[in-house]
């Protein structure tokens, strides 16, 4: 039987320089993941901290057998910005577009669409893969049978599902972490930096239901989708992305393989998650078509 | 593109009765969508079937108009047919455009409608000159309508940067998250902008009434409270209270509306070629008095009236209700 592949997605939330070597080490040391995004996509001011410590990052990544992908930023404005995704698209690993202004950079060159790029169909999808996308991560709000249908269509594709962590929900022109400190975006202090896997937002009755990471709203609880190989390769998913927060993802890495590797099933696997200290609970609405925040229930 | 001719004003139409309101109060151009999912506002009651949508475009060129035919949401995985005969019947109907954003669905119309001017929806929130310029060459473009992102300095340095027309919202709802890319809706309620043409739907919406006054909930979500006897709003997903850290309130947009109004000349000087007013679920007496005052404000704009003149013009459109100029000034990010 063919091999689900294992992919950790670019780092949402802004840790500083040293909390990301040392996690970058740990993944690449201890894990059998095969494929590791790096990059910021989500808030461009955060560059300057991290992009010192990339380097050394994507050479002990590569060292321990991985494959790096560069990923790009999700929603570029300033110049500064579009010239950073311009210089990532000319670099000879794979790039991750999470956003339409890669695409004439990237052209004709292998990459991976990330969940922030709206392929919705197969037409969508097999206009990306002219244009040289190899695998596809679909947005967040699609489910198995969804992408199953745009995977079966599209069969020389890779198709990689959004498997663990807080959901990616919204972008805006607006920071909610500067908004809720009565900051400016433009001199925002970087109060971002203090909640490593977002700020949670509870409603008025304290129902928890989402988080804010800077111009970024995620949900609060946390995504698992959680199915054996078969039906995964059915629906022809080859790779499962798993998105970084602050808790043991060496073990969530090791849940999901024994999952992919059948020596778990997917209670087993949801049972072990839950014994982790996550942000949030398990939801898994989306990857059932239905609403995200339904949580994850055993089969 | 900078252009300098008359800036065009698009106003919205959800019914043939409000087509016909926007066209006599002096639209330039009305949009509007099919009765189906394949348009950003599929609320029941509203949009055109294709026979509606063919007396509509003649109706408006009778009378000098033009009408943008909006398909703009994402075409379903193994079912893009409904999205190809939209794309189909306005092209045959004889739409002075297509607003679309699904890549799919600009394909289909640069292949096999050519000769239909294509417009991109700010639902596919192009936001800079790279990712207009890629929609421009691929399936020529002519005009994008602007993200709800972008100062208005911003917006005249990219009609600089970019070969096609460019489309600005100035009055109406106000999307806080970027559309085209938020899923709020369908995480909470299980339906979306992109999967189904609607946001915060209300078949999901409940008021419950306690002890402290009314709790308006979507799909159970308590998106805001209200004490007893103040006057409950919608529970529209951004614009509800919620806590964070030590804080409660409005975490990501206050109840408003945008009123860009006064920023009319300024987006004459950026080089915005169309002004587009939101509201294709509102009733013919709205748009008839909406579209009337901007007609007055874009002329008085046009002959070179100052901003304090065309406030007053605009000033009677205020409804009591609270406005912003959004992200169109700075200081709102």
């Amino acid at each position: 039987m063919a091999r689900v592949a294992l992919t950790l997605g670019p780092l949402f939330f802004h840790w500083p320089a040293e909390r990301l070597r040392n996690f970058y080490f740990r993944i690449a040391d201890e894990t059998a993941l095969e494929r590791i995004h790096v990059g910021e996509v989500v808030c461009g001011k955060r560059m300057p901290f991290s992009d010192p410590v990339w380097p050394e990052i994507i050479e002990r990544l590569e060292r321990g057998g991985k494959e790096v992908v560069l990923s790009t930023l999700a929603a570029p404005a300033t110049v500064r910005e579009r010239k950073a995704i311009a210089e990532l698209c000319a670099d000879g690993r794979v790039v991750e577009i999470n956003d339409i202004t890669a695409l004439p950079a990237r052209s004709g060159r292998p990459f991976v669409t990330g969940p922030f790029l709206n392929v919705y169909n197969e037409a969508t999808a097999r206009f990306l893969m002219r244009h040289g996308a190899i695998t596809i991560c679909p947005p967040v709000e699609l489910s198995l049978n969804t992408v199953g249908t745009i995977a079966g269509a599209c069969p020389e594709a890779e198709f990689e599902l959004f498997a663990f962590g807080r959901l990616p929900l919204a972008l805006s022109g607006r920071c909610y972490h500067a908004r809720l400190h009565g900051l400016h975006k433009d001199s925002c202090q970087f109060t971002c930096e203090q909640d490593p896997d977002g700020l949670a937002v509870d409603t008025l009755d304290d129902q928890s239901f989402l988080a804010i990471n800077g111009v970024q709203t995620l949900s609060a609880e946390v995504h698992a989708a959680l199915f054996e190989p078969a039906t995964l390769l059915r629906h022809g998913i080859r790779r499962l992305r798993l998105s970084p927060h602050d808790c043991n993802m060496v073990e969530v890495a090791h849940i999901y393989r024994s999952l992919l590797d059948g020596t778990q099933d997917a209670d087993g696997a949801r049972f072990l998650l839950s014994c982790l200290d996550l942000p949030g609970r398990l939801v898994d609405g989306y990857a059932h078509g239905k609403a995200g925040a339904q949580p994850a229930m055993p089969a | 593109m900078t252009t300098s001719g008359r800036m065009e004003l698009v106003c919205p139409a959800g019914t043939p009765s409000a087509l016909r309101a926007a066209v006599q109060a002096g639209a330039d151009s009305i949009y509007c969508g099919f009765r189906d999912e394949t348009n950003a506002r599929n609320f029941p009651g509203l949009n055109f079937s294709p026979q509606e949508m063919a007396e509509g475009i003649r109706f408006a060129h009778a009378h000098g108009s033009k009408v943008l035919v909006a398909i703009n949401t994402f075409a379903r995985a193994g079912d893009t047919d409904p999205w190809r005969r939209a794309a189909d019947t306005a092209a045959a109907c004889g739409a002075d455009a297509v607003i679309a954003a699904d890549i799919a669905v600009l394909d289909h119309m640069a292949t096999q409608h050519p000769g239909t001017r294509l417009h991109l929806s700010v639902q596919a929130a192009a936001a800079t000159p790279e990712s207009i310029g890629f929609y421009a060459d691929a399936f020529n473009v002519r005009r994008v309508v602007l993200p709800r992102v972008l100062s208005v300095q911003e917006i005249a340095t990219l009609n600089r940067l970019i070969k096609v027309e460019t489309e600005a919202f100035v009055f109406g709802g106000l999307c806080v998250m970027i559309e085209g890319r938020c899923y709020l809706s369908s995480y909470a309620a299980g339906r979306s902008p992109n999967l189904n043409g609607v946001c915060s739907p209300p078949e999901m919406v409940s008021y419950d009434e306690d002890r402290e006054g009314t709790a308006a909930r979507l799909a159970g979500f308590t998106i805001d409270r209200y004490a007893p006897g103040e006057p409950a709003g919608y529970p529209t997903l951004c614009k509800g209270r919620f806590k964070a850290g030590d804080k409660a309130g409005y975490l990501f947009e206050d109840p408003v509306s945008l009123n860009a109004g006064s920023m009319i000349v300024a987006f004459k000087a950026a080089g915005v070629t169309a002004l587009k007013i939101e509201g294709r679920q509102r009733g013919k007496g709205y748009v008839t008095e909406v579209v009337r005052a901007f007609r007055k404000a874009v002329d008085a704009a046009e002959q070179g009236h100052d901003a304090t003149e065309i406030d007053n013009i605009l000033a009677g459109l205020s409804e009591g209700g609270r406005q912003t100029t959004g992200a169109y000034r700075k200081i709102w990010r």
